[in-house]
């Protein structure tokens, strides 16, 4: 008892029981993913009882394994062609969208900075109610693939634009200024000033959206055409609760896997382009976490 | 290209692709609910003009929500299992990024890096983890039998309600813990320093210090995983997949994507949207005076 009114005594001593909190926490968090990890090796078509080791979930089996069952493949192969394409489209739009609203002060720009911030705060399943209504009754977009696409971009774009413009807004107009004083017309000044220092918010765009995409559910499901465009957690989504395979957890540790080593990669390379960039200060990092409030 | 329209239009094809697949759609689904159905086909046929209107999916859905109805059920159990879950984030996440903020030293990189591995997992795969624990022989029933606690398997995952809250507080909590440890992080330390030096005890140095500073960190945060998880139907389904523990999210999902009546549907999801509309406008406001704030700090 005495021990525990010292520790409350002493603001800047260790308070245990926080730190037992936390670390149980983490372990709560993360063991039973690595549990489901685990059950992939499973010898058996148990994913909850642990009947030996093999690797049959993952190429030993010649029907239900990830390497030989085409659904599993074309379920990985079409995640990680969206998040691709969400990509490809999402930054460019989103980091356009930022430089425009952050440096246009006509009557234009408010309505759409809350136009762009909806997104954020909107629930999925409206967003994937909304787009499955207008492609079918007002656009005739055929669902599949494109309409995947066209859903992913929309709520990724908002994101995009967040990152973005905390870096911006951290830059403030003088350099863009000095270099227009120096004799660059505009774009110049855009493309040879702003755009490097906007390299890191831009690659961490990238690596959110890239994450946005992978994880998505919902809008990806409501948009969804046929098998042939079923995504990785809409597989896990239809099939978890049935009498499935350990394959499934071994689809899913892929994911997790690639993502992993995607994010870690992009890390890596980024530290490399900024050490031959001393003129870009902060850190991917620091961008993806000024996404929260 | 005129100096006036430069800047304009590094917005345009971004604002254009917002207006036609976020602005047009929501008010398709607003036509859509007020609009008729096809006799034949049974499809949703959408009235564009507000003037010819019509309100029989809207009425079917308000009468569904006089207390004891149908949608009045689902609806204050969406509510129940919201507030419960963001009750248990907040008992689980604000403890851990208290800590991770104010007193982590050595273990603070790994503490950052563990807390992060979940948002690179995704929501389905965490789930699925969780499945194989809960079923009937998995690791949770086995090692409560062991204990003696259970005498007989426990079906978690049989439409129980704590399941579902369980899960969602295990789904969202990370999204929370990240937040709060950025606005506990940005406390001063020498404000709490002060709140000691003026006899303040450690508990009520935290209650009037820490607390207030944390508060609009706590709403903005509490609201960002309230909203997705008022329209969440995954969780439940793959926890539950019971009409006993149905929410608001699965409602919408049975009458949009697995029946013909779309037009209920998209009626509900208009009383959800405009329940939600205060939430929405709080996280707007917020969003909006803090980057006017962090604009004016930076001038």
């Amino acid at each position: 008892m005495r021990r525990v009114r010292d520790w409350f005594a002493n603001p800047w001593g260790q308070p245990r029981l926080l730190a037992a909190v936390t670390w149980l926490y983490m372990v709560w968090a993360i063991v039973p993913v690595g549990i489901a990890i685990l059950f992939s090796f499973n010898n058996g078509r148990s994913r909850s009882v642990w009947q030996g080791f093999s690797t049959r979930w993952w190429w030993g089996d010649p029907n239900n394994s990830v390497l030989h069952d085409p659904s599993l493949r074309s379920a990985i192969e079409q995640s990680l062609r969206l998040a691709g394409l969400d990509m490809l489209i999402a930054v460019p739009l989103g980091v356009g969208l930022a430089i425009g609203l952050t440096r246009w002060r006509g009557y234009g720009a408010r309505p759409v900075n809350y136009l762009m911030l909806f997104p954020l705060v909107t629930p999925e399943i409206v967003m994937g109610v909304s787009l499955l209504l207008v492609f079918t009754l007002l656009y005739s977009i055929p669902l599949g693939t494109e309409a995947q696409t066209l859903g992913q971009v929309t709520f990724s774009i908002s994101y995009v634009v967040i990152i973005v413009r905390g870096r911006l807004l951290s830059i403030g107009p003088e350099y863009e200024e000095a270099a227009r004083d120096l004799g660059a017309s505009p774009l110049g000044a855009f493309r040879l000033v702003l755009l490097p220092l906007l390299w890191p918010a831009i690659f961490a765009g990238f690596i959110v959206v890239f994450a946005l995409s992978i994880d998505d559910f919902v809008v990806t499901q409501y948009m969804s055409a046929s098998q042939s465009t079923e995504t990785v957690p809409m597989l896990i989504y239809g099939a978890a609760r049935g009498a499935t395979t350990p394959a499934l957890n071994a689809v899913a540790t892929v994911m997790v896997v690639v993502t992993l080593v995607s994010v870690a990669l992009a890390y890596l390379v980024y530290r490399w382009s900024a050490r031959s960039r001393p003129a870009t200060s902060g850190s991917a990092i620091n961008e993806i976490a000024a996404l929260e409030v | 290209m005129t100096r006036r329209w430069f800047w304009p239009s590094f917005a345009l094809p971004g604002a254009a692709w917002l207006i036609l697949l976020f602005l047009v759609p929501t008010y398709a689904v607003v036509a859509v609910a007020f609009g008729t159905v096809d006799p034949i086909f049974s499809q949703p046929v959408p009235v564009w003009n507000p003037l010819q209107w019509q309100f029989g999916g809207m009425r079917a859905v308000l009468d569904g929500l006089e207390p004891g109805h149908a949608f009045w059920i689902v609806f204050v159990r969406t509510f129940a299992y919201v507030a419960l879950s963001l009750a248990g984030c907040l008992l689980i996440g604000y403890p851990v990024a208290y800590y991770l903020a104010r007193y982590a030293r050595r273990s603070r990189g790994l503490l950052l890096v563990l807390l992060v591995v979940p948002f690179w997992v995704s929501y389905m795969m965490r789930m699925l983890a969780w499945i194989g624990l809960l079923l009937p022989d998995g690791l949770v029933n086995r090692v409560l039998l062991d204990l003696g606690i259970l005498s007989q398997p426990y079906g978690w995952l049989d439409g129980q309600a704590s399941s579902v809250v369980f899960a969602l507080i295990y789904g969202y909590v990370p999204y929370l813990i990240l937040p709060l440890y950025a606005v506990l992080d940005r406390i001063d330390r020498s404000v709490l320093e002060a709140g000691r030096d003026l006899g303040g005890s450690p508990i009520s140095t935290f209650l009037h210090v820490t607390l207030p500073l944390s508060k609009n960190g706590i709403l903005a945060a509490s609201v960002l995983i309230a909203l997705p998880m008022f329209g969440d139907y995954y969780t439940n389904d793959l926890i539950s997949n019971s009409p006993k523990t149905s929410m608001i999210g699965n409602q919408i999902n049975l009458f949009v994507q697995g029946g013909t009546q779309r037009t209920v549907g998209a009626s509900l999801v208009i009383v959800l949207s405009l329940l939600l509309a205060v939430l929405m406008s709080y996280y707007l406001w917020a969003t909006v005076r803090a980057s006017a704030e962090t604009r004016e700090s930076l001038l």
